[in-house]
């Protein structure tokens, strides 16, 4: 049995990991992937100590952080089940293996929520994206439909209008993002907006084909032909594997008090994946921190 | 040393790409990089023949691995 399992390796993982080590406590860093949310994000300009940074690359220098300790890190598993022990947790992984600690630290970030409308889980990577950054330029001419109407929804639709030949903004809401991008958006000539309209499916056979969209107002379902499909609706915390254990808020998030103490002993939580504010890489590295400690103290007492 | 053909379908914008080929680049593992952003033939390539809209696509030997997964790549070029 470990003494500590971190569960998650963005930036409060991977800085619970390496304070976990500094105070030598037998830990494993376990996670599906490293490096976590910032890895979708290109400048960064309010992380310390770095004027400008590329996301991918502030994970890198995290990563090459992390190694300097010697810590057990197992890549490429998500973990699907937490359950309590006598003395402590055991931990189920995806590919069947599990792992046993007495105490964990759940840093699992949040994921791009999905729109859960027919035909989208067939048409992912085929048309239904959730990066607009990485996929944007595959839809070169084509027609292309982004959901949402935040400031994510907005800069793809923002992208896009320069690359595609139309794009279709769709949101369930007025448009909430930032005036700015507001008015860019409504000024560009290959727009056309649908605000309070919802997705209600999405149609292809090989890739996508067409969207369908109903007027929250009048009921009127319209077809959408489009290429692609940017889902820009928000994120989603990754707590499912606390379901039942831990408290969570009414957004799914895994509530923890000003120590990243759950409601279960030896239970703490760290960054994105709680219901702590701001949701800012310098906070969840923060979090990962004070995560790591407590634990450590927690311990110390057993 | 790995003689498979390794072929990576990406977009400059994109970070998992990035990460992709600084993977098999650390593992010595030489590939051929489109940027199908500007590459439209690369593009028709990777829609008509991986059925793929989404970067990082990969082909191994004609095998398609869509997005950075480090332990399927590892997996399949036998690292």
């Amino acid at each position: 049995m470990h003494e500590l399992i971190i569960i998650g390796a963005g930036p409060a993982g991977m800085t619970a990991a390496v304070y976990a080590a500094r105070k030598r406590i037998d830990t494993l860093l376990l996670s599906k992937e490293l490096g976590g949310q910032p890895l979708t994000t290109t400048g960064i300009e309010n992380y310390m100590g770095y004027q400008y940074i590329e996301g991918p690359e502030l994970m890198q220098k995290f990563e090459e952080q992390v190694a300097q300790f010697p810590l057990e890190q197992r890549m490429g598993q998500g973990v699907v089940a937490l359950s309590r022990l006598d003395a402590g947790f055991e931990v189920r992984a995806d590919q069947g293996e599990s792992y046993q600690g007495k105490a964990v630290i759940i840093a699992t970030g949040k994921r791009p929520r999905p729109l859960n409308v027919p035909g989208e889980e067939g048409l992912r990577g085929r048309g239904v994206t959730y990066c607009a950054i990485c996929d944007g330029p595959l839809f070169a001419s084509m027609k292309v439909a982004v959901i949402g109407g935040g400031n994510s929804a907005l800069e793809a639709a923002d992208d896009m209008v320069k690359i595609a030949e139309h794009v279709y903004l769709v949101s369930l809401t007025p448009l909430t993002g930032d005036q700015i991008l507001t008015d860019r958006v409504r000024d560009a000539s290959n727009l056309s907006l649908f605000l309070e309209h919802e997705v209600v499916e999405i149609d292809g056979s090989s890739r996508v084909e067409a969207i369908k969209i109903r007027d929250l107002k009048t009921g009127e379902v319209k077809r959408l032909e489009v290429g692609g499909i940017f889902v820009e609706i928000g994120l989603i915390p990754n707590s499912e594997l606390v379901n039942g254990l831990a408290h969570l808020n009414s957004i799914g998030e895994i509530e923890v008090n000003c120590a990243n103490e759950t409601n279960i002993p030896g239970l703490f939580a760290a960054g994105d994946v709680t219901n702590v504010p701001e949701k800012q890489i310098v906070v969840a590295a923060g979090e990962g921190a004070k995560a790591a400690l407590r634990a450590h103290r927690y311990l110390q007492r057993l | 040393m790995s003689t498979k053909e390794v072929k990576v379908y990406s977009t400059p914008g994109c970070p998992w790409c990035r990460r992709a080929k600084r993977f098999l680049e650390d593992n010595g593992i030489t590939y051929q990089d489109f940027n199908v952003a500007e590459d439209s033939a690369a593009r028709e390539e990777m829609i008509n023949k991986c059925y793929q809209l989404a970067v990082p696509t990969i082909c191994i030997d004609g095998e398609v691995i869509v997005g950075f997964n480090e332990a399927v790549l590892k997996e399949k070029l036998g690292l």
